[in-house]
């Protein structure tokens, strides 16, 4: 079966009066149909630039400048704006972190979702509510068809961003983003949405690129993980290998700062000192300075290294088992 | 929406009659019209006659509640040196000056907002760039000097449009009216593009600031990221979230406009009620400085009450009486 997304060393970079900042750092994966890989990483990693260069969606002063994005078979870099457009929505689409501020408050939620529909399809309004209202009721919002005349503010957080994936299923499109789409939500409803994507990509077939800094979330929905740092991906594998057996000392990290890695009352183990500014990133490895196993063969870009189905882009892999803390 | 509409109705009225009371004391307190209307050499028997066929040997409140009474009658009372009503005095200038405001807004509203759209989208093209270079200078030239400039250049050098007056009006409803001319819009084209320039300006920013924060909101993003093209993201997204602090600047400056266009009035030479105030204040005509100004109010207020409307028919969550987030 081949990949209904291949990304081959994609690169996107802004280019700002305070110089040129490697967003997106030839970073390659590929995801299979109804697959659900999840990218995590600290803030300011790349996660989200990723995700809207996928879809062609970087504005100026920033520009996708290399590699290859192939959805369906088809190259998307370099792809006209007008034919990007009739893909976006229709073969790929992207949901966001805050429903309120995605949902236009001044509209109804039918008539955004008709918008959304008449990008591709010329349909009747009678037909093109049936339709709206039977994408609510697949994502759980009952009376769906009466609540096509509501406001986003008529509707709970939980609520508003079945809304949003509604719309985003509306075309049944290959692969969705879902950028961070459980983190402005209560726990409980983070669960409850976790789920139900879960089941929607299964029935649908719909390959996702889930988004999120908390592995915690990821590990419950993704069938891969890849691992971002400084705008490259460090590390890639099936969910349980990673979470069980990091390659990556920074994965390691991340891993090692989740609360339920430490004994209750124990205080959290942080990876120590931040992420390097974008704008100004050491030469090779970008962990090195945070790195306890770096060594002067670090300040060189580790090649990718893959192994029965897993990558990493380190020279000091780790192979014990996660628990033992990277910082001496 | 009927609570919301009552409830906005009440505070109307009762703002209408603290500022009668305002300007009824504020009037009162600028002079004593009497000196004005009687010639020096009138007898103390006339003069007594006269202050009280005028009221003005009255206690000041019941001078206010004669005034109030005849004014919920519509009786705005007789000018001081016309000697005729005032409403009819004021009535007969208002087309004028209501033609030429609202001309010239809605033309400042309409090319200021797709500009400033425009300059939004595209913020950092050559046009964009000279788009708000004009919006400064819109800013900055004071107005009568634009309008001697348009009268300078217009009139006099090119002789495209005339300098002054209405020109030629007919009659519709029973008042006169330019615009419906071809040579009385010939002459509002100047006056309106006099009062225009700054409003327009203004407009500019605003339009401009809106999009440029609407363009960068999730809900762009997320209407791009589903395939919307962008004329109809434009058309159907921003130009509605940008609408409300246009719709209050329009209604704020037509307002304004319509009680001080005096200094394009005169200008011009535009027979509007500007003229007619400026008038009756150096002669102290106490009605119609008075009925000037309660009307000023009630045209702010009448706007005011369309403008919460208006926003209330826009913004579902002010409709449900929620507070915007
Ligand atoms: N429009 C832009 N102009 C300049 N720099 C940008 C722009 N958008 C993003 N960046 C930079 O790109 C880098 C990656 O940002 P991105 O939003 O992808 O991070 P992220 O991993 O999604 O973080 P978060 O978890 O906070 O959402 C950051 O350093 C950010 O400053
Ligand atoms: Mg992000």
């Amino acid at each position: 079966m081949s990949p209904v997304l291949e990304v081959r060393d994609l690169r996107t970079e802004f280019f700002t009066a305070a110089g040129t900042l490697r967003a997106v750092n030839d970073v390659s994966f590929s995801l299979n149909e109804g697959e659900i890989i999840g990218l995590v990483g600290e803030s300011g990693s790349g996660k989200s630039v990723t995700g809207f260069s996928l879809l062609g969606l970087i504005d100026a002063p920033g520009k996708i400048t290399g590699g290859s994005v192939r959805l369906k078979g088809d190259e998307l870099v370099g792809m006209a704006q007008p034919d990007l457009r009739r893909r976006r929505g229709r073969d790929i689409a992207m949901i966001f972190q805050d429903p309120i501020a995605t949902l236009n408050p001044l509209l109804t939620i039918g008539q955004q979702m008709e918008m959304a529909l008449a990008a591709h399809e010329r349909l009747s309004p009678r037909a093109s509510e049936d339709r709206c209202a039977e994408a609510l009721e697949r994502v759980g919002i009952p009376s769906a068809r009466a609540r096509l005349k509501a406001y986003p503010h008529e509707f709970s957080g939980g609520m508003r961003q079945r809304v949003a994936i509604s719309i985003a299923l509306l075309h049944r499109p290959a692969v969705i983003v879902a950028d961070e789409p459980t983190t402005a939500l209560d726990v409980s409803i983070q669960a409850q949405i976790v789920t139900e994507m879960k089941m929607l990509a299964r029935e649908f077939g719909v390959a996702m690129i889930w988004i999120s800094h908390d592995l915690a979330v990821v590990s419950g929905i993704a069938q891969r993980i890849a691992v971002m740092y400084a705008g490259r991906i460090v590390e890639t594998g099936p969910a349980a290998q990673v979470l069980r057996q990091p390659r990556h000392p920074y994965t390691r990290g991340l891993l090692d700062s989740m609360p339920h890695a430490t004994a209750p009352g124990q205080a959290l183990r942080q990876i120590p000192g931040s992420m390097p500014s974008m704008m100004a990133l050491p030469p090779g490895c970008a962990f090195a300075p945070r790195c306890a196993f770096a060594s002067p063969a670090c300040t060189s870009v580790p090649e990718l290294t893959e192994a029965a189905g897993r990558s990493w882009r380190c020279f000091h892999p780790l192979d014990q088992p996660a628990q033992e803390g990277i910082t001496s | 929406m009927l609570a919301f509409i009552i409830q906005r109705a009440l505070q109307a009225a009762l703002v209408m009659v603290v500022m009668s009371m305002i300007v009824f004391l504020g009037v009162y307190a600028v002079g004593n019209p009497v000196d004005i209307v009687i010639p020096p050499d009138a007898t103390i028997a006339m003069r007594e006659e006269v202050i009280r066929r005028l009221g003005l040997d009255l206690p000041l409140w019941k001078q206010y509640g004669i005034f109030a009474w005849n004014l919920l009658q519509g009786d705005f009372g007789r000018s001081f040196i016309y000697n005729m009503p005032v409403l009819e005095l004021i009535g007969g200038r208002l087309p004028a000056t209501l033609e030429l405001v609202l001309i010239s807004i809605l033309f400042a509203t309409v090319t200021g907002v797709s500009l400033g759209i425009y300059a939004g989208v595209n913020p950092e093209s050559r046009i964009a760039k000279l788009i708000m270079g004009l919006s400064i200078l819109g800013f900055s030239v004071p107005s009568f000097w634009v309008g001697l400039i348009l009268i300078l250049t217009f009139a006099v050098h090119f002789g495209i449009f005339p300098a002054g007056g209405r020109g030629e009006t007919v009659m519709v409803f029973g008042v006169e009216w330019s615009f419906l001319t071809a040579n009385g819009l010939s002459h509002i084209v100047l006056p309106a593009l006099n009062l225009a320039l700054f409003k327009m300006a203004m407009m500019i920013r605003l339009a401009r600031a809106g999009t440029r924060e609407a363009m960068l909101s999730d809900t762009v993003k997320f209407a791009r990221a589903a395939g919307i093209s962008e004329a109809t993201i434009l058309r159907r997204h921003v130009l509605k979230l940008i609408s409300i602090p246009i719709i209050t600047v329009f209604g704020l400056e037509l307002g304004s406009t319509l009680a001080f266009a005096v200094v394009t009035e005169t200008i011009f030479s535009w027979p509007g009620v500007g003229k007619l105030i400026i008038d009756s204040i150096t002669v102290l005509d106490r009605p119609v400085m008075v009925a000037y100004l309660v009307l000023t109010a009630f045209v702010f207020v009448m706007i005011n009450f369309t403008v919460d409307l208006v926003f209330a028919l826009i913004d579902p969550r002010i409709r449900s009486g929620r507070q915007k987030s």
